[in-house]
């Protein structure tokens, strides 16, 4: 776990103190709103539907007991009694009151956290592979590179009013789990044929609006020229990207309007007068870094008792089925713990389920949580041994649901029952899904299926790269649903397409049945996906399905 | 002819609390919808909403919001998005929906 040394401590005390006086000044009415507005954002507090809304950032998604706690502490003590993990590894407070926000800060500073830069248009949270740092799969622990850009991100002076928002994305695996191509800049961690690691940085991804699969703007970067190639893509940007227009200022739409390889050629260049101001090569930077980041003394022993615990209740074979993946030690497990309960909010954790979060944490996993973006909680290093008894353990609080991957583990943002913006609710449709679906009995049947939700066009909730993608919006006053199919949020990155017309509240869910229903008639057999399924058949059967009334004529 | 004006009823959120708020005949804040003075003519909306607006100590982002008058009288949202903004959110039982003055006679 990376540790604050003394010159982040003390930047984040400043900006709480710093925080603390606008607040005063704002509440005796020396800053008007307009004013006001951009500091608060600047600290991560926006102001939504019903309330204010304070925005932590979780920096790839790692986090150990005493964050954990203390995020629960903050819930108990300033909000109610709860937090929402977003898409991109941040938890939300939902229910904040102005003056205790100065408060809530000094409380997050105490554990090394802080709400800075997420809002606004600067570098945001990098977000990183939720399985970094365990999984079978991986060539390399991708967090000491996002360490290092969030040092580098963090208050640089030429990157705080950028045309837009920039979020950037690190995955050490070669099956993608961070969602890079949908990332303004997206970074690969690679080996060439000599088997040098470098990175392969890919440029112009996002969802929202105008949605773009990202393009690789360099194939091979050596480690040492990590910060200044990066520093010559955001130099690019920060010049070119359009400010004339806040829906054509992300550096996608720059990308998509110069052509990549002119983009290219403007990066290169600019790169190599970057080169000569970075005195330190990136990877010695990341070298140092990596100290902190030492993997966890795991214990050489045989697995005990998992299959006979198995046999006797089909419940935790099922668990293992859906919530387990592989390590890179045979012996140990990565164990998924679902925020997605039957009928429940998706992302959502009561203070009580943090805090036994964090004890098992300790207990089973070497005192490491990770959040996904998928709006899950992890513990990335249980001892296969363990499992028996971490599994009744989270049962306890209602956190064994057995659907990693499956149809009731649906990504759904905020929506119209909290954010401002949104143009229609999704948590309403997320937990009828998902009632429905387990009603059904058919969740085990669909198999691995993504079912993402938005509340509005800005795409919070993914759902250009679900396999069935739901958008929110407000048709003539009333709640429409438009169905995207065959969307991929992995290294395939595929945006969806659009199936037709939208449907109300009500029409959806039967909608969704059918289209269901047509996948388990067509599909070659039981592992065929629906995202497999699709692919091979096109759209065709399942708008079919969506729209009979119009397959008939 | 002119289009019928829709009713509206001024409303902002509380810079404290961040809530839902609403402005009555006497020019003060109130928490409910019912409370709120409703606006039949463009002008005296408008004129309304200067005022409310001049409150910057105490609320944030002034506008106004189209209502429809329930038999009794009383505003009742146009659009779900305000009447999201009567209750709170839907999937639990905070904000608005649980102050018990806010609840329809
Ligand atoms: S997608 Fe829209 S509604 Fe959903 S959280 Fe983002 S901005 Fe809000």
């Amino acid at each position: 776990m990376y540790l604050y040394n003394e010159f982040d401590d003390k930047f984040v005390r400043a900006r709480v103190n710093q925080f603390r006086g606008q607040v005063e000044k704002r509440l005796d009415g020396s800053l008007t709103e307009d004013e006001f507005k951009p500091l608060r954002l600047m600290n991560g507090l926006y102001l939504q539907l019903h309330a204010y809304m304070l925005r932590v950032a979780i920096p790839y998604g790692t986090l150990d007991s005493a964050k954990m706690r203390q995020l629960a502490f903050i819930a108990d003590k300033w909000d109610k009694g709860y937090g929402h993990f977003t898409t991109r590894q941040n938890i939300q407070y939902n229910w904040p009151k102005l003056k205790d926000v100065p408060e809530i800060l000094d409380a997050l500073a105490d554990v090394g956290m802080h709400a800075i830069q997420t809002s606004g248009n600067c570098i945001r949270n990098v977000t990183s592979d939720h399985f970094a740092g365990a999984a079978a799969d991986e060539i390399e622990d991708p967090r000491p590179t996002s360490e290092l850009l969030r040092q580098w991100s963090t208050d640089h002076p030429e990157f705080q009013f950028l045309p837009r928002k920039f979020k950037i994305a690190v995955t050490g695996s070669p099956n993608d789990r961070a969602v890079t191509k949908a990332h303004d800049i997206g970074i690969r961690m690679i080996r060439n044929d000599a088997g040098e690691a470098g990175y392969e940085i890919i440029v112009g991804g996002g969802l929202g609006r105008s949605p773009f699969v990202g393009k690789v703007v360099r194939e091979f970067l050596p480690r040492e020229d990590l910060l200044p190639y990066l520093e010559a893509i955001l130099q690019v940007y920060n010049l070119s990207g359009r400010r004339d227009n806040k829906y054509k200022a992300r550096i996608k739409i720059l990308v998509h309007e110069t052509g990549i390889e002119e983009i290219k050629v403007a990066v290169e260049k600019n790169f190599l007068t970057q080169k000569k101001y970075f005195q330190a090569p990136s990877d010695a930077l990341v070298s140092a870094i990596e100290d902190y980041f030492i993997p966890p003394k795991l214990i050489d022993e045989d697995v005990k008792g998992l299959e006979e615990a198995m046999l006797k209740n089909p419940a935790l074979r099922s668990f293992v089925d859906t919530n387990i993946e592989e390590h890179r030690v045979p012996e140990y497990a990565i164990v998924s713990i679902s925020l997605k309960p039957i009928g429940g909010t998706p992302g959502d954790a009561t203070s009580e389920q943090m805090r036994l979060i964090a004890d098992l944490a300790e207990k089973y996993s070497h005192d490491e949580i990770r959040i996904s973006h998928e709006q899950n909680l992890i513990l990335p290093h249980v001892h296969k041994s363990d499992i028996p008894a971490l599994y009744d353990e989270l049962k306890t609080l209602g956190l064994a649901t057995a659907n990693i991957g499956l149809v009731s583990d649906i990504i759904a943002c905020p929506g119209m029952d909290y954010c401002a913006l949104a143009t229609a609710r999704s948590i309403p449709i997320a937990q009828e899904i998902s009632t429905r679906f387990n009603e059904l009995k058919l969740e085990h049947e669909i198999g691995k299926i993504k079912i993402k939700i938005s509340g509005c066009i800005n795409a919070c909730g993914h759902h250009h790269v679900g396999h069935i993608g739901i958008l929110g919006l407000d048709k003539a006053g009333i709640e429409n649903y438009q169905i995207t199919l065959g969307g991929d949020g992995t290294q395939n990155m595929t945006i969806g397409e659009r199936a037709g017309p939208g449907f109300s509240a009500e029409e959806l869910m039967p909608a969704l049945e059918r289209l269901i229903a047509a996948y388990l008639d067509i599909r070659e057999n039981d592992d065929e996906t629906f995202l497999n399924t699709y692919r091979r058949l096109g759209q065709a059967p399942f708008k079919a399905a969506l729209y009979p009334e119009t397959a008939d004529a | 002819m002119a289009r019928a004006f829709t009713p509206k009823v001024v409303t902002a959120n509380d810079l404290l609390e961040g809530d839902v708020i609403y402005f009555n005949a006497n020019n003060k804040w109130v928490r409910a919808l019912s409370d709120a003075a409703i606006l039949t003519e463009l002008e005296e909306a408008n004129a309304l909403l200067a005022i409310a607006a001049k409150d910057i100590d105490s609320i944030v982002g002034a506008y106004l919001a189209d209502v429809k008058i329930d038999n009794a009288g009383k505003p009742v949202p146009a659009h779900f998005r305000e009447e999201f903004r009567t209750k709170g959110p839907s999937n639990y039982f905070h904000g608005k929906q649980t102050e018990s003055n806010t609840q329809k006679a």
